[in-house]
């Protein structure tokens, strides 16, 4: 527990000495959040309430990209080396990496929370806990993710194409870029077996409609169940020499990861619960009366927004 | 061996086709700096890493404070110290952070200031590890690897890639661990290092032993004769240059003959004669005392660095 402790504040010590950390989690994602919602919802405070949590989102998966670099990075410089011959185990120095980039990421999520109000004037952010709550999950579940990618691959340039492969359909086909509503009816369909689907819906339901915790179950439930699974698997494949092989297990034990999502999309194809709260919510956007931009001063509450923030629909 | 802290017995490690040690045996005494001498590739530093519990071996018995490496490899880690080979650190942690940090893994551990001044790294201490240069480096590294004060250190190749000035700074930090009675086990390539830092050498090649004794043992095995070296414009047979006055036995190595000789002024006397006979040149003479070198070049025919 102690060593963990000690990792974990030097992982945020060096987080802060890093400039790349700098552009990946703190420049980034107020560069998105400000696309997002100045220019896609063009300041108008229900749509920035309805971009909001596709944005949080998607700032909350951008952990594994983080993670699984830093530790590839390490294992490649023989930093973990070093680790190996001290009395220091696996589990220590993953959940030290996970918990340094939540602790990392938290502040950026309550920032963008923060400047959701008071530029934006987003009408109400839901509810805190929920937020808090599937937020918390994410960072955790993603960073996980991470932690498999570097496990699964051997040198800096296959974890980048890992990656990459992954990031791509987790942001197009998730609704975290464009809202899952918008897409085919195929893509929608393919999108129910991401996690990052119920990670953005989630977030999104509990700042439109308040979703309590309880009410969104499905999402808290499915992305605890894949964080504590990907987070076991990180620490079963876990190398700490740059020239140890990926264990012929690995790709089954990866396969793995995949099971908790392809069987609650099967669940979600079957009962369209998701599709239809984001065609909703969508609708809602769509009909929402034009308000005055948030540049405009007085914070514009069309009445989509009013319900949206006062009432539970779950 | 009743002191013994460090025992290998047997031991055997493949890595696919590759055998990196094939029944490697020896044993280290409590206080004892012992090396582990051969070329690259040998299997010392596979060995080295099965003793830190790093690896595990395929068959054989290791043993290091009483403790099974790889079965009792947390308790171990609190009772050794190692410098590894192809190691780093992160380039933004600074050297006292660094030993703070690696100080507070172990239960047992030194003060980071006492290390600092130690080592000579007390001006470096707010110094990035990314901004030090390869000495600072490797002096940290051995800081860190006393930070739990161990039984036993292991180094590997402690001065491998540094210059001559910083290699005898290595040196002076492994003499004072001899001076503290700490049991180190030390492996290089080097034979100067081996022969001035070492109680007892093990050579190894191709993952065997093929000599172990104190270095003084080892070359008492050349016979007391003085290593002549020459190099020759023309080939000459063996044969010829055995039947010079004086030498005993003869070995081409790198295309030069290597002489062992009991009377080096009369070899050297014979061999000119012969040359000029045989209208052959010296090109160069080298006279030296036997190394280590020597042992190995007996051994296997080949120099140690090849």
């Amino acid at each position: 527990m102690k060593n963990f402790a000690t990792l974990t504040r030097m992982r945020v010590q060096l987080a802060f000495r890093n400039k790349m950390f700098f552009f990946f989690v703190i420049v980034m994602p107020f560069a998105f959040f400000f696309l997002w919602l100045g220019l896609l919802a063009k300041g108008v405070p229900a749509r920035c309430a309805f971009y909001l949590g596709p944005v949080l989102a998607f700032n909350v998966m951008g952990s594994f990209w983080g993670l699984s670099a830093a530790l590839v990075l390490f294992r490649e410089q023989g930093i973990l080396r070093r680790f190996h011959v001290a009395p220091v185990s696996a589990s220590d120095m993953l959940a030290s990496s996970i918990v340094a980039n939540y602790v990392l990421t938290l502040p950026i999520v309550a920032l963008e929370l923060f400047f959701a109000r008071v530029i934006f004037h987003v009408p109400s952010l839901g509810n805190p806990i929920s937020l808090f709550l599937l937020v918390s999950i994410g960072i955790i579940s993603f960073g996980s993710l991470g932690l498999v990618v570097a496990s699964v691959t051997n040198t800096m340039q296959e974890t980048q194409v890992l990656n990459q492969l992954l990031w791509l359909p987790l942001i197009f086909l998730s609704g975290a870029t464009f809202p899952l509503a918008f897409m085919p009816r195929g893509v929608q369909r393919f999108g129910l077996f991401l996690p990052a689907t119920y990670l953005v819906n989630g977030v999104q339901q509990a700042i439109l409609n308040s979703a309590t915790p309880w009410s969104r179950y499905v999402e808290v439930l499915s992305l605890s169940v894949w964080a504590c699974l990907t987070f076991f698997l990180s620490a079963q494949l876990f190398r700490w020499e740059p020239e140890a092989k990926v264990p012929r297990r690995a790709k089954l034990l990866v396969a793995a990861t995949v099971i908790p999502f392809v069987l609650l999309g099967v669940v979600e194809n079957m009962s369209d619960r998701v599709l239809v709260e984001a065609r909703t919510a969508l609708e809602r956007f769509d009909s929402g009366p034009p308000a005055r931009p948030a540049s405009m001063g007085v914070p514009a509450k069309p009445a989509a927004a009013r319900k949206a923030s006062g009432s539970n629909q779950n | 061996m009743s002191n013994a802290i460090l025992q290998v017995e047997k031991l055997v490690k493949h890595y696919g086709e590759v055998h990196a040690v094939r029944g490697v045996s020896f044993s280290v005494e409590e206080g004892e700096v012992f090396g582990l001498l051969g070329p690259n590739g040998a299997g010392k530093t596979t060995t080295v890493e099965i003793l830190e519990g790093l690896r595990d071996p395929d068959s054989g018995f290791v043993s290091v404070c009483g403790l099974n490496p790889q079965r009792e490899s947390e308790a171990l880690k609190h009772e050794i110290g190692a410098a590894l080979q192809a190691t780093s650190l992160p380039d933004k942690m600074r050297v006292i952070e660094a030993i703070g940090l690696f100080a507070s893994f172990y239960k047992r551990h030194r003060k980071p200031e006492e290390l600092l001044k130690r080592f000579g790294l007390d001006e470096k201490r707010n110094t990035f590890y990314g901004q030090l240069s390869g000495g600072q480096k490797q002096r940290l590294a051995l800081a860190m690897a006393l930070v739990n004060d161990p039984q036993v250190c292991f180094l590997d190749e402690p001065t491998a890639g540094l210059d001559p000035q910083v290699r005898r700074e290595i040196y002076d930090v492994i003499e004072e661990l001899r001076r503290d009675k700490k049991t180190v086990l030390l492996t290089t390539h080097y034979i100067e290092e081996a022969e001035r830092l070492c109680d007892r050498v093990a050579i190894v090649d191709h993952g065997v032993v093929i000599a172990l004794g104190t270095p003084r043992e080892l070359k008492a095995r050349s016979g007391g004769t003085t290593r002549v070296e020459v190099r020759l414009s023309k080939p000459e047979s063996n044969g010829a240059m055995k039947n010079l006055e004086g030498v005993v036995d003869v070995r081409e190595v790198d295309g030069a003959y290597v002489l062992h000789s009991q009377r080096p002024p009369q070899t050297i006397v014979s061999l000119v004669k012969h040359l000029e006979a045989q209208g052959n040149e010296l090109v160069s003479l080298e006279i030296a005392t036997p190394s280590l070198e020597d042992v190995f070049i007996e051994l296997t025919g080949r120099r140690l660095r090849d």
